[in-house]
């Protein structure tokens, strides 16, 4: 009981001096390239009035950057006002941007006006194949039934997506198949499919030399980039909420898909396109300092080693002594087993996403994820190893008179140290792998240039991240067979 | 030295032992003595209070074995079983040793008591830092005897100490386990099934059968006057020239 609560309160403590040095605006933004385009900019912006500004990049999905917001772990965030719309305030009347802004105001939220460009869902076709039509709009695409359709299975499954724009726009249309958004563009390339859908301000439409049709009927909701921030953000920092307003209106369809273009395709890093951008419209110089690659590898590898030491510790400190409770108390410890062998089962992702609302963004919802993990295999060799000693060692113990906390000291924990510590080293190897999840949360570690890496299509910022944590796992497992060697006792190793 | 009055024992469905009384006299060599399954183990681990009877009570010198003195109470009774029930992490010293250095006794009073029973046990010195996968089974039996001897108990209980050894190195630790009651003077109760180890060993038998005791006394009176087919029945299976040389 005692380990269990030090074990909690290692990770309590640890969770809270983590981040401590706090800076006084902090900047999120969404795993998807513009995103994190738009939260360079608000972080270059918010440096530019002289305040500390930390940019916690690609924290993941609209859930998690919505959460952090309204418990205060981020301050400033880009979102777009249709997505406020459709899964924040779902099943709310909110017709205008002012009722949005009202709803907004009663969580202490506010919403910047608009930024400029308008990131809606688009069905788009190559630019000559459109020209030698003459389709320029949804409607046009009415006088032509030939024409093979191939969308995203979400676009296929959405509410606002195929089903309702065909009863919209009553298209003729039959040839028509879900398939990978990235392989829909090689389709329109090669002609295998001509019509496809797209979000409007995609790297790709520039690339590949589409044609965006004109929603005439007003189908699509808008979705009109802004800023959601906090409202005490005015009152801690008013210059910075003021310097956020420079961007209200400057950036247009076009000029987003250039940004995308050259963060995406032309592989420039979103602080540079950020800075680029800043400095040719609002006259601002930014100078950007990125992490060379061994620094940022020494970072990556302090975080990740944080989340796995500290999970790993706590995860000992409580699943050894439960692991001779299960071993002492059957039937207790089925239970035990059992809770333990559910908690395994939930998916890794689903863990981090629950840990959320309970603990905020960061280390500590990872730590604890991971901490849930690593429980079930030192618990299980734990049991099995106290429950593997042959009786007559057993009862020798006892009628020597030992009382039951001598014996688990003396016999039974040093003739289970081999099992025990397997299960250790089963769990730090697992752990050190899934650790690399913890970027989707904001925890950073190995996870994060994966993750970056997984958006850009860059294969060799992946393997920065994957090919450290490959090692370390391979070092802990090392470490483990060298701590067995000093903590096994000689006579078990004969 | 012990009293048993009208205890029994089941498990989970088998009566292992029929109610029944047993007196163990003060520094003589009682043995248990029965086919496999007849309750002589299970009576002997009534005795240290490894197992607590279903009915009737158990008295050591007179006081009830109770729970919150059981564990003092074992360090007056050496306890010794089949294999040795060694440590295997722990060296023949450690195993010997362990209990005294969990009482803090002093390191001098903890090697001059080993010494003592290296003598006695005749082991071979040079063995004591072997770990128990490391010696013969011969000497894992000698060690498991200095260590019920540790602490100078009462009463040693030996639960078939002899059992998986070979009749050679058999042969000879009966004869040193004979020396050492002897030298000792100490109450012991053996257990085995062997009538001829019992014979060489002990002074009183306690025959069994089924978790009843059969008949009980000196061995000659048991053969002399059996008092139930099965005691001659357990004679002659032994195919011993039972009068002949041992006792």
């Amino acid at each position: 009981m005692r380990a269990l609560i030090i074990g909690v309160w290692l990770v309590l403590a640890a969770c809270s001096g983590a981040p401590s040095e706090e800076a006084p605006v902090r900047v999120g933004s969404k795993k998807f390239t513009e995103s994190v385009i738009l939260g360079d900019m608000v972080t270059q912006l918010a440096r530019s009035t002289g305040a500390r500004a930390e940019h916690r990049r690609e924290l993941g999905g609209t859930q998690v950057l919505w959460q952090a917001l309204r418990r205060g772990e981020i301050d400033v965030y880009p979102e777009y006002t249709g997505t406020l719309r459709q899964e924040i305030f779902a099943g709310r009347a909110l017709p205008d941007d002012e009722s949005l802004r009202q709803a907004l105001a009663a969580e202490g939220l506010r919403m910047s006006a608009p930024l400029g460009f308008n990131d809606t869902y688009a069905l788009g076709m190559k630019e000559a194949e459109a020209e030698r039509l003459g389709i320029r709009t949804l409607s046009d695409l009415r006088e032509h039934p030939e024409l093979r359709f191939g969308f995203s299975n979400e676009f296929m499954d959405r509410g606002d997506g195929w089903p309702a724009l065909r009863a919209r726009y009553a298209l003729p249309q039959r040839d028509v198949r879900g398939l990978d958004h990235d392989l829909a563009y090689r389709g329109l390339e090669s002609g295998a499919i001509q019509v496809t859908d797209l979000y409007s301000t995609d790297a790709e439409i520039a690339y590949y030399g589409l044609r965006v049709l004109e929603d005439d009927l007003r189908h699509f909701p808008t979705y009109d980039a802004v800023l959601l921030y906090r409202e005490d953000l005015g009152g801690r920092a008013p210059e910075v909420v003021s310097a956020l307003g420079r961007l209200e209106g400057r950036i247009s369809e076009p000029e987003m898909v250039e940004l995308n273009a050259r963060a995406k395709l032309q592989r420039v890093p979103e602080r540079q396109v950020a800075a680029a951008f800043l400095e040719r419209e609002l006259g601002l110089t930014v100078t950007v300092r990125g992490d060379s690659m061994g620094a940022s590898l020494w970072r990556h590898t302090r975080e990740h080693l944080f989340l796995v030491g500290l999970s790993l510790l706590a995860a000992i400190a409580v699943a050894v002594p439960l692991g001779v409770l299960v071993a002492r108390r059957p039937r207790l410890g089925q239970g035990v087993l059992a809770l333990a062998g559910i908690i395994q089962t939930v998916p890794s992702l689903a863990l981090l996403v629950f840990m959320i609302p309970l603990l905020g963004i960061g280390a500590r919802p990872a730590i604890v994820a991971l901490f849930l993990y690593s429980l079930l295999p030192i618990l299980r060799n734990t049991a099995a190893g106290l429950t593997g000693i042959a009786p007559e060692v057993r009862e020798s113990a006892e009628a020597l008179g030992l009382p039951p906390g001598a014996r688990l000291r003396l016999v039974e924990l040093p003739m289970a140290a081999p099992s025990i510590l397997a299960g250790i080293q089963t769990s730090a190897v697992i752990n050190v792998g899934t650790a690399t999840l913890g970027a989707l949360i904001g925890a950073g570690g190995y996870g994060q240039p994966i993750l970056t890496g997984i958006r850009l299509d860059d294969t060799s910022l992946i393997l920065q991240g994957a090919v450290p944590a490959a090692v370390l796992a391979l070092l802990v497992s090392g470490l483990f067979e060298l701590v067995e060697r000093l903590v096994v006792p000689r006579g078990l190793r004969l | 030295m012990f009293e048993l009055e009208q205890v029994s024992k089941r498990f989970a469905g088998t009566q292992a032992l029929q109610p029944l009384d047993l007196h163990v006299p003060e520094g003589r060599t009682t043995v248990l003595l029965g086919p496999s399954g007849c309750g002589k183990s299970t009576l002997l681990r009534l005795m240290n209070g490894l197992l607590r009877p279903d009915t009737g009570r158990v008295l050591f010198r007179g006081q009830p074995l109770r729970d919150e003195e059981l564990l003092t109470v074992r360090q007056r009774m050496g306890y010794a079983l089949q294999g040795g029930g060694l440590f295997p992490h722990l060296t023949a010293e450690g195993n010997a040793t362990l209990m005294a250095r969990y009482l803090k006794w002093s390191s001098e009073r903890v090697h001059a008591r080993l010494r003592e029973l290296v003598e006695l046990t005749r082991f071979p010195p040079d063995a004591l830092g072997r770990y128990p996968g490391q010696l013969s089974g011969g000497q894992r039996q000698r060690v498991s005897l200095m260590r019920a001897l540790m602490l100078d108990p009462d009463v040693l209980l030996l639960d078939e100490p002899l059992g998986a050894l070979d009749p050679m190195i058999r042969y000879e630790l009966q004869g040193d386990l004979r020396d050492i009651f002897s030298r000792l003077g100490k109450t012991v109760v053996l257990v085995t099934h062997d009538l001829g180890e019992g014979a060489f060993l002990g002074d009183q038998v306690v025959l069994m059968r089924e978790g009843r005791i059969v008949q009980q006394g000196p061995l000659a009176e048991l053969e002399r006057a059996p008092a139930d087919p099965f005691v001659t029945r357990f004679f002659q299976a032994q195919r011993l020239p039972v009068s002949g040389g041992h006792a």
